[in-house]
């Protein structure tokens, strides 16, 4: 039965439309219950829970979830000790979608603490692990979601990305990860981290199956005043167009020193192939790249103090129990938040308080439109923009968890794309000489995700790589 | 370094436990280091970007929908008492 572990989404529906969907749960079930003690990918999953109605698009296949994204009468935790117990009382609206196309809510995933991290180490519930080497990280902090796809637990798993927390452990993974344009997909019901960021997407095995939850997931949400009026076109329409005349940008500062080089000869190998399919390879500059990482961890961080806020013990979750309300707040806060989220609310309380404003947050909102505009600059001249994921495949665990700068350098490459809102994916293209996935990021133009899309598509299919799988038992 | 511990961790409302304190400071400190690299950027004639999206001012109608939502949050709160979130005294006499 483990076959069935294997197929991709859309073969999966296929099955499911003949047979039914339960073959395939009753698969994944028995998979994820062996494999999750070694990967620690799902945080909770209840094997006989899960059943599913042939239904919808999506047939009743299973679709697990990261878990910041708020299912109804489903307990939630971001992977924090701060929301125990707590259990949503409404459904996400991409929740909302997902079972409207007949999926089933399978598991929820492991992530860094609120999604702050590129490893998945920040978990108040323990690390999840790579299922290529389960010694190094799956990378974050969609890492469970990403690992669960790699692993075959899952068909397909939601994340989310703020700097890179889609792409960057697709890429370290060796699975596909989309970051749509921001606005694209409603953020109602995920536990916010930077508003002006975060964006909910796919992690798949194909590029296809991603543009089959694209359509599921994308479109203008009331309830998200931030969700854009833009019209969804069928992002699985344009997929086989080829890339012929597509002009595809190098930017020259993604290739810099302390990228592995392993990384750049197979990067630069995918530009090689892209040209060979008939694709316009252009050398292009994106001045102030080297900057991202600063702006981004003044930005997001202001916005991550300032949505923590919420976290006091009044409403939901931890209590500590103390003998005024003031010391309840401080106490909860405490013992609720791990280290890095403690980092970050301090660091963002300091960049909005008084005296401390401009230099730092008005100073990072400014530099951040200089790295809007370099894109601007460069989709005149080009259609996609191609680049590593990541600097380097995946690294060991503890690694790099001492060394918080050395942590959020390895997300230089996928910031840009959250800074200035426009969509971007990963896709595996290759592997190092350990046998560890390689990413390929991709990005477009906003709202032009079918071109990247399309893109992706036609390199995936001219090598294949998705094919090959980590060994676990 | 600009940064005091104590008066931020007030501020976040964080009981710092003092040996979590130094750690924290030693890298507040140096992240605040790297992020000043920014300064040999010239952005007085740049204009701030706090969004990505050219929305203005998104209203929807004001409809009353049924919703169950406020019950069933209080039934997961820490305290809760009928309809409220009960909390410790705020003011001590």
């Amino acid at each position: 039965m483990t076959d069935l572990c294997s197929l991709t989404l859309k073969e999966a529906i296929e099955v499911a439309k003949r047979d039914g969907a339960q073959p395939i749960l009753d698969s994944f079930a028995k998979r994820a219950a062996a494999l999750n003690p070694k990967v620690n990918a799902f945080l909770r999953f209840d094997p006989k829970k899960v059943s599913g109605a042939v239904q919808g698009s999506l047939c009743g296949v299973p679709v697990s979830i990261k878990d910041n994204i708020c299912i109804d009468g489903r307990e939630v935790t971001c992977a924090s000790k701060i929301l125990t117990k707590h259990v949503p009382p409404y459904d996400a609206t991409v929740i909302e979608k997902l079972k409207t196309a007949g999926a089933t809510i399978f598991s929820q995933c492991n992530m860094d603490e609120f999604a702050f991290g590129s490893s998945c180490e920040t978990s108040a519930f323990g690390p999840c692990k790579n299922p290529w080497d389960l010694t190094r990280v799956p990378g974050g902090s969609s890492g469970g979601s990403a690992a669960s796809v790699a692993a075959d637990m899952t068909l397909a798993a939601l994340g989310s990305d703020t700097g890179g927390s889609i792409r960057q452990p697709a890429a370290l993974c060796g699975v596909v990860g989309v970051k749509p344009t921001y606005g694209r997909v409603s953020r109602y019901g995920l536990i916010a981290f930077g508003s002006s960021f975060d964006q909910i997407g796919p992690l798949t095995k194909t590029v296809e199956d991603a543009a089959i939850l694209m359509n599921v997931l994308s479109g203008h949400d009331p309830k998200d005043s931030t969700s854009a009026p833009q019209p969804v076109p069928d992002f699985t329409q344009a997929l086989k167009r080829g890339v012929k005349g597509l002009k595809i940008g190098l930017p020259k500062e993604y290739f810099i020193e302390g990228i592995d080089p392993e990384v750049e000869k197979s990067v630069r190998a995918a530009a090689d192939l892209y040209k060979k399919l008939g694709a316009e390879i252009k050398a292009i500059s994106l001045p102030h790249t080297e900057h991202s990482v600063a702006v981004y961890y003044i930005v997001a961080v202001a916005e991550a103090s300032s949505n923590l806020g919420r976290f006091d013990g009044v409403q939901y979750g931890l209590r500590v129990p103390s003998k005024d309300l003031r010391e309840m707040y401080f106490e909860t806060r405490d013992q609720g938040f791990g280290q890095e989220a403690k980092r970050r609310v301090l660091l963002g309380t300091f960049v909005l308080s008084a005296g401390y404003y401009e230099a730092y947050y008005l100073k990072g909102q400014k530099v951040r439109t200089l790295i809007r505009q370099d894109f601007e600059k460069a989709f005149k001249e080009v259609d996609v923009i191609l680049s590593p994921t990541s600097p380097t495949a995946a690294f060991k665990i503890g690694e790099k968890s001492a060394d918080p700068i050395a942590m959020y350098l390895s997300d230089i490459f996928t910031i840009p794309a959250n800074l200035a809102g426009i969509p971007a994916m990963s896709i595996p293209c290759g592997f190092t000489s350990s046998d560890l996935p390689i990413g390929l990021q991709l990005m477009a133009r906003p709202f032009d995700e079918s071109t990247m899309l399309r893109a992706a598509y036609a390199f995936e299919q001219e090598t294949g790589i998705y094919k090959k799988k980590p060994k676990l038992g | 370094m600009e940064l005091n511990i104590d008066k931020v961790a007030e501020l976040a409302r964080l009981n710092l436990k003092p040996e979590e304190k130094q750690k924290l400071a030693k890298d507040l400190g140096a992240i605040l280091d790297y992020v000043k690299t920014l300064d040999k950027l010239d952005t007085s004639k740049v204009e701030p970007t706090s969004h990505v999206l050219d929305l203005e001012n998104v209203y929807r109608k004001d409809e009353v929908k049924p919703s169950n939502a406020a019950e069933k949050a209080l039934e997961h709160a820490p305290q809760p008492d009928g309809r409220f979130f009960k909390v410790p005294k705020i003011v001590q006499r």
